[in-house]
């Protein structure tokens, strides 16, 4: 296991480099040259080339990269064209925010996920998997921000019962530990700071959930549907054994793979939606950030955010593939495999 | 003499092979099994109608006349923020214009960026999946290589980087769009054929000495053809989210255009004071994304043989 751990490993480091040399490619030789977006129109030739100089861009693009590259294995990823400061320092200030919003969403998405698929399973042709099947069916068909627009709506605006941006009340904001206000705000013991963030994310993590959850529904049905014609779900039936625990323990028990893979996938997706989540509720994360730089050609930060995101996803297929090995112990990862 | 034989028996065997698989009978089983699918009939019934809308609002901007009920790009600002009423259907937005019309006439470009997104990646993938699963070998690693890496970058920051790099405007999120769904028809093409090459027809025709691009075209492409039709037809309804969500993010269509996405993100900022602005775009986007995912997802079910059987 642990051989084919590290060689899936290894075999992530070309995808990665590869990762970086699309990026590079788009931002340094598709994308039009940032420094009279970055000084401004009226910049002087001469400050433009300057500008150009000091940042490296005069250098021969094989040469940028092998730069890139270089800072990179050692951690640094460059400085921001705008803040001056550097890309990891950027990145590190706003990725809590986006990790804590993508984990709070596909918690939601996975719980109500497994929860209505495997209830249209049981009751397979009922109002309530008809029902079910609409609701993840009107979840993979609604875009994302427009969800987000119609909980800030009804909730925000109609109902005021949530707040419809930001991360938390700035004065409440609570002493930094992990970066993560739920979790920093429960571990100092501030309650009234628990309870305004989880105001705050609960809008933008429902909206951001929706999709996942639509998928997570989807594969838990079919999973479960299958398990539930085993020989071995008969037998526990006919031992006498109470519904409730056949079907927990015993089908969904062993319909759960597919199920992880795809809510493993969904965390990597989750990453990407957050982008457009983090827009319409004005979080604070790398998501919004990241579309800000792209528009106005800050390449180092884009590349930076780039390569952290590709770098979660693959790692997350990987444990995806890792835990099939605990819950399925048929599955062995010979050499062949690999 | 023996050469010939076997060269009769390759060929009759290459014909009975194709006669049994041949691309027709493939796809009138998955039509006639996707009649019955009561869902996938409602989906292809909501896209003839957004078709006919989308080719009426064409046909008529070519011709030059008004059959929508306004002008979608007209604007009057001492019309602003009607809230939707008998003569404006939906409301006007916040620079007076009719949401009725511009609404409709928005599913001409959402249709168009969505089939023509849908081509790019699709002519692209194609062929990049069917070079990498025929060939095999070190080909089929680079150009699976190549595509595990875009898959690596989540699309939408993929697509907003190339917008970037490109610049904004409709033909460039066509661009964006296409490219970034390539990896997925290439892999679901290769995997396919994958299934497919070591069938003895496909060898068969090898025997006989046809060439390599025509085996993939004449002989294996057909036996894969129901796979990328619903891949298609599922890659439509997410080139129309991406088209909004390029548009939303104000670097897809550019005004006065009439584009879903781009009038939910310029409405954005009266969501309190409108909201009626921000609903009607958004059940447009969603019905006719809904409408492909229903007849992408009985397409499927008519290809997938278990379900034919019930």
């Amino acid at each position: 296991m642990l051989k084919y751990i590290i060689k899936r490993i290894l075999m992530l480091i070309p995808v990665l480099l590869g990762v970086s040399i699309i990026v590079f490619l788009i931002m340094r030789v598709l994308s039009p040259d940032p420094a009279p977006i970055v000084l401004g129109q009226h910049a002087t030739q001469q400050a433009v080339e300057a500008w150009r100089q000091a940042n490296g861009l005069n250098d021969p693009i094989y040469l940028q990269y092998f730069h890139y590259l270089q800072g990179a294995l050692t951690g640094d990823l460059g400085t921001s064209y705008y803040t001056k400061s550097p890309v990891t320092k950027e990145i590190l200030a706003r990725f809590p925010a986006t990790i804590e919003l993508a984990v709070v969403a596909i918690i939601l998405a996975s719980f109500f996920g497994i929860l209505i698929g495997v209830i249209s399973a049981v009751k397979k042709n009922s109002i309530f998997d008809n029902a079910g099947m609409f609701l993840a069916l009107i979840g993979v068909s609604m875009p994302i921000f427009w969800l987000g627009i119609l909980l800030i709506i009804f909730f925000s605006g109609y109902l005021h019962w949530l707040p419809s941006n930001g991360r938390i009340n700035p004065l409440l904001e609570p002493i930094r530990v992990t970066g993560f206000y739920l979790v920093d705000s429960l571990v100092t013991g501030n309650m009234n700071s628990f309870k305004d963030a989880l105001q705050h994310i609960i809008l933008p993590a429902s909206a951001l959930a929706m999709y996942s959850m639509a998928i997570i529904t989807r594969m838990t049905r079919s999973s479960m549907l299958d398990t539930l014609q085993q020989d071995y779900i008969r037998t526990a039936r006919a031992k006498g054994i109470e519904e409730g625990r056949v079907i927990i323990r015993h089908a969904l028990r062993n319909g759960l793979i597919p199920i992880i893979t795809v809510i493993g996938l969904q965390l990597g997706s989750l990453l990407g939606g957050a982008v457009l989540t983090e827009t319409v509720f004005s979080w604070p994360g790398i998501g919004a950030y990241t579309v800000a730089c792209i528009l106005k050609s800050d390449f180092p930060v884009v590349q930076g955010v780039v390569l952290l995101v590709a770098t979660i996803f693959v790692l997350m297929n990987l444990l995806v593939d890792v835990i099939y090995g605990f819950l399925d112990p048929r599955i062995k990862y010979s050499k062949k495999e690999v | 003499m023996k050469v010939k034989n076997s060269s009769n028996w390759s060929e009759s065997l290459v014909q009975a092979a194709e006669y049994v698989e041949r691309p027709e009978s493939q796809l009138k089983v998955m039509w006639e099994t996707l009649r019955q699918n009561k869902a996938a009939v409602v989906g292809l019934i909501i896209i003839g109608l957004l078709v006919l809308i989308a080719l009426t609002v064409w046909g008529s901007e070519l011709m030059g006349k008004q059959i929508l009920p306004y002008d979608p790009n007209y604007s009057d600002m001492s019309e602003s923020f009607i809230p939707p009423n008998a003569s404006h259907w939906f409301g006007t937005d916040q620079l007076g214009r009719d949401m009725f019309s511009r609404i409709l006439a928005g599913t001409k470009i959402s249709l168009f960026v969505g089939v023509a997104a849908v081509a790019i990646s699709l002519t692209v993938g194609v062929i990049l999946g069917a070079i990498a699963g025929y060939r095999g070998g070190k080909t089929d690693t680079f150009i699976m290589r190549l595509m595990d890496m875009m898959l690596a970058i989540p699309s939408i920051l993929l697509a907003i980087a190339f917008m970037a790099a490109l610049g904004k405007g409709l033909d460039k999120a066509i661009i964006a769009i296409g490219l970034v769904s390539i990896p997925e028809y290439a892999r679901i093409v290769r995997g396919s054929i994958l299934s497919v090459k070591e069938n003895d027809f496909v060898q068969a025709a090898k025997v006989i000495g046809n060439r390599s691009s025509r085996i993939i075209y004449k002989h294996i492409l057909p036996n894969v053809i129901s796979v990328i039709v619903v891949r298609a037809t599922l890659g439509i309804s997410s080139a129309v989210l991406d088209t909004a969500a390029l548009g939303f993010l104000g670097l897809g269509v550019q005004p006065p255009f009439a584009e879903w996405g781009d009038m939910l993100g310029r409405a954005r900022g009266f969501i309190f004071t409108a909201p009626y602005t921000l609903i009607f775009p958004g059940i447009a986007i969603t019905i006719t994304v809904l409408a492909f995912n229903l007849l992408g997802d009985g397409l499927r079910d008519a290809i997938d043989p278990k379900s034919r059987i019930k």
